[in-house]
C-alpha cells in the first residue's frame, strides 16, 4: 500500500491516478486515524513552502513523516515534497522538515531565463544508469514547474542535476529517501515508468 | 529548455466541440478520447477551454478534468469562466495542474495574487486576448474577445507577472482562426516585457508560423487548435520540423 500525504497542496488526484496506472493501491494519509501503515510514503505537492509546511504541522503530519522515514521504509518526495525535506527555504521564514541538510534557494534571476522553470527538461544522472531509470532513454525529458530548488550540504545526496540558468540538483537520494524536483505523475510515459520502477523496488 | 506544443480543446457542457477530425470522420466529442489521442501523439501539455454558457455546464467541467486526469499524465490547464478561488480549487482538485483566468483577472486583479499565494504561481496562467490598435500597440479584450478594456496588453502582462502569474497565454484576436500566422510582434513584446513563459496562440496555419513565433516571437510554447483538429499536420510532424531547424522539442 502506497500512502500519499494529504496536506492540501494540490494535485493529489493525479498522483493517485499515476500510482494506480502503475498497478499499485494507494491511500491518503491525513492527520487523523489512518487506515494502517503504508509500505511506501509519497509526499507530493505544488505551491508555496510556507503554506505547505504549516499545513503539515497543523495535521501533525510532520511528525508522521519523520517517524516513517526513521523506520527505514521507502519515501518519495515530489516537487514541493522534495523542498520540504530541508530545514529552510528562501521562499519563506517558516522552517521545513529538516530531514536533509542544506537549504532551498531561488533559481537565478539572470534575466535570460523565465521563472518559474516550467516545462520539459532533461535530467543528467550522476551515475549511469540513472536511479529507477530502467526502460527510460538517457535523454528523456521530465516535466518541471518550480521557482526554487534544493541546495543540499552533502553533494553525495545528489543523484541527478538539471540545467536551467544553472545546474541544480533535480533528484536526491539518501538512504531510504528519494526526492525529485520534476513531476513523474505529469511526465508522460517516462514519468510513469520512473514511478513504476520506484514502486516496484519499494513495494 | 524544450519548446512546448500544446493542443487546445474547447469543451461545452462536458463535450469537446471542434474535436479531432480523422479525414472526413468527426470523432465524437469525448474529452478522454481527444486527450488520449493528443497525448499519444506527443503533446507536451493540454489546454481545455470551457465554453459552457450555463452553470450546469461548468459543473460538468470538473468531471471532465477528473476523467481525463485518470488516464492522461501530462500537464492539464483549464480555463473559461473561472472567477474565484473556490472555482480554482475545484478544478485543481479534479486533477488540473493550472488554471487559466482572463476576464476575472481584469475585473479582479487581486484574484491573481490570491490564487498564486494559495496554489503557487506555477498554477496560475493569465490568458490575455489582445487586439492590435496601432503600431506596436495592442488592447486587452475580455468576455471572449467581445469587450475592450482600454488596457494596454503589454503593460497588463507586466502587471499580472508582478501580481504572481506564472505563465501568460497570449491570444491574438486579429489572427485567431485565420491560419495566417501568429502575431509575432505582440508575442515578442510580451515575452520581452515579462520574465515568465509566454504561450503564443491564434493564427497557426503552417509549420513556418510555429518556427517564427518560437524564434522571433520568443514564445516558450505554442497553442494549436484547428490545424491539429483538422489534421493539417500532426504533433509528430511539428516536432520533426522544429527539431530539424534546431528548435529544442521533446522526443
Amino acid at each position: 500500500m502506497v500512502g500519499i500525504v494529504n496536506y492540501g497542496a494540490g494535485n493529489l488526484y493525479s498522483v493517485r491516478m499515476a500510482i494506480k496506472n502503475c498497478g499499485y493501491e494507494s491511500c491518503l494519509i491525513t492527520g487523523r486515524g489512518d487506515a494502517g501503515e503504508p509500505d511506501v510514503l509519497v509526499l507530493p505537492g505544488v505551491g508555496a513552502f510556507g503554506d505547505g509546511m504549516q499545513n503539515l504541522r497543523a495535521g501533525g503530519l510532520d511528525v508522521k513523516i519523520r517517524k516513517f522515514i526513521e523506520c527505514g521504509k521507502p519515501f518519495l518526495g515530489i516537487c514541493l515534497g522534495l523542498q520540504l525535506l530541508f530545514p529552510r527555504s528562501e521562499e519563506s521564514a517558516c522552517g521545513g522538515l529538516g530531514i536533509l541538510e542544506g537549504s532551498v534557494i531561488r533559481l537565478p534571476d539572470t534575466g535570460d531565463i523565465d521563472i518559474p522553470h516550467m516545462g520539459w527538461n532533461e535530467v543528467d544522472w550522476i551515475d549511469e544508469p540513472g536511479l529507477f531509470c530502467g526502460g527510460i532513454p538517457r535523454d528523456a525529458c521530465f516535466y518541471f514547474a518550480h521557482s526554487y530548488h534544493a541546495a543540499p550540504e552533502d553533494r553525495n545526496v545528489v543523484a541527478a542535476t538539471t540545467l536551467y540558468g544553472r545546474s541544480f540538483p533535480s533528484v536526491l537520494h539518501y538512504r531510504n529517501v528519494t526526492a525529485v524536483q520534476f513531476h513523474p505523475e505529469k511526465s508522460g510515459r517516462h514519468g510513469l515508468r520512473f514511478l513504476h520502477n520506484f514502486l516496484e523496488g519499494a513495494c | 529548455m524544450k519548446r512546448r506544443i500544446i493542443p487546445c480543446l474547447d469543451v461545452k457542457d462536458g463535450k469537446v466541440v471542434k474535436g479531432v477530425h480523422f479525414e472526413n470522420l468527426e470523432v465524437a466529442g469525448d474529452p478522454v478520447e481527444n486527450a488520449s489521442f493528443y497525448s499519444k501523439e506527443g503533446a507536451d501539455e493540454l489546454v481545455f477551454l470551457d465554453i459552457s454558457a450555463t452553470i450546469e455546464g461548468r459543473r460538468t467541467m470538473a468531471n471532465v478534468v477528473r476523467e481525463v486526469a485518470s488516464v492522461v499524465f501530462i500537464p492539464l490547464t483549464v480555463g473559461g469562466g473561472i472567477s474565484d478561488v473556490k472555482g480554482i480549487e475545484e478544478i485543481l482538485q479534479a486533477g488540473a495542474d493550472k488554471i487559466g483566468i482572463n476576464t476575472a483577472a481584469v475585473r479582479n486583479p487581486e484574484l491573481v495574487g490570491e490564487a498564486a499565494k494559495k496554489f503557487g504561481s506555477q498554477c496560475v496562467v493569465v490568458a490575455i486576448d489582445a487586439k492590435k490598435t496601432g503600431d506596436g500597440r495592442w488592447e486587452v479584450y475580455i468576455e471572449s474577445g467581445k469587450t475592450p478594456t482600454g488596457r494596454d496588453a503589454v503593460e497588463w502582462a507586466g502587471e499580472v507577472e508582478s501580481l504572481g502569474a506564472g505563465e501568460i497565454l497570449l491570444t491574438s484576436i486579429d489572427r485567431d482562426g485565420t491560419q495566417e500566422g501568429y502575431d509575432v510582434d505582440v508575442t515578442r513584446a510580451v515575452s520581452e516585457k515579462t520574465g515568465i513563459p509566454v504561450i503564443a496562440s491564434g493564427g497557426a496555419g503552417t509549420l513556418d508560423h510555429l518556427y517564427d513565433v518560437l524564434t522571433d516571437g520568443k514564445a516558450s510554447a505554442v497553442l494549436l487548435a484547428s490545424v491539429l483538429h483538422f489534421r493539417k499536420f500532426s504533433i509528430g510532424e511539428i516536432k520533426k520540423y522544429l527539431a530539424g531547424k534546431n528548435i529544442p522539442v521533446t522526443d
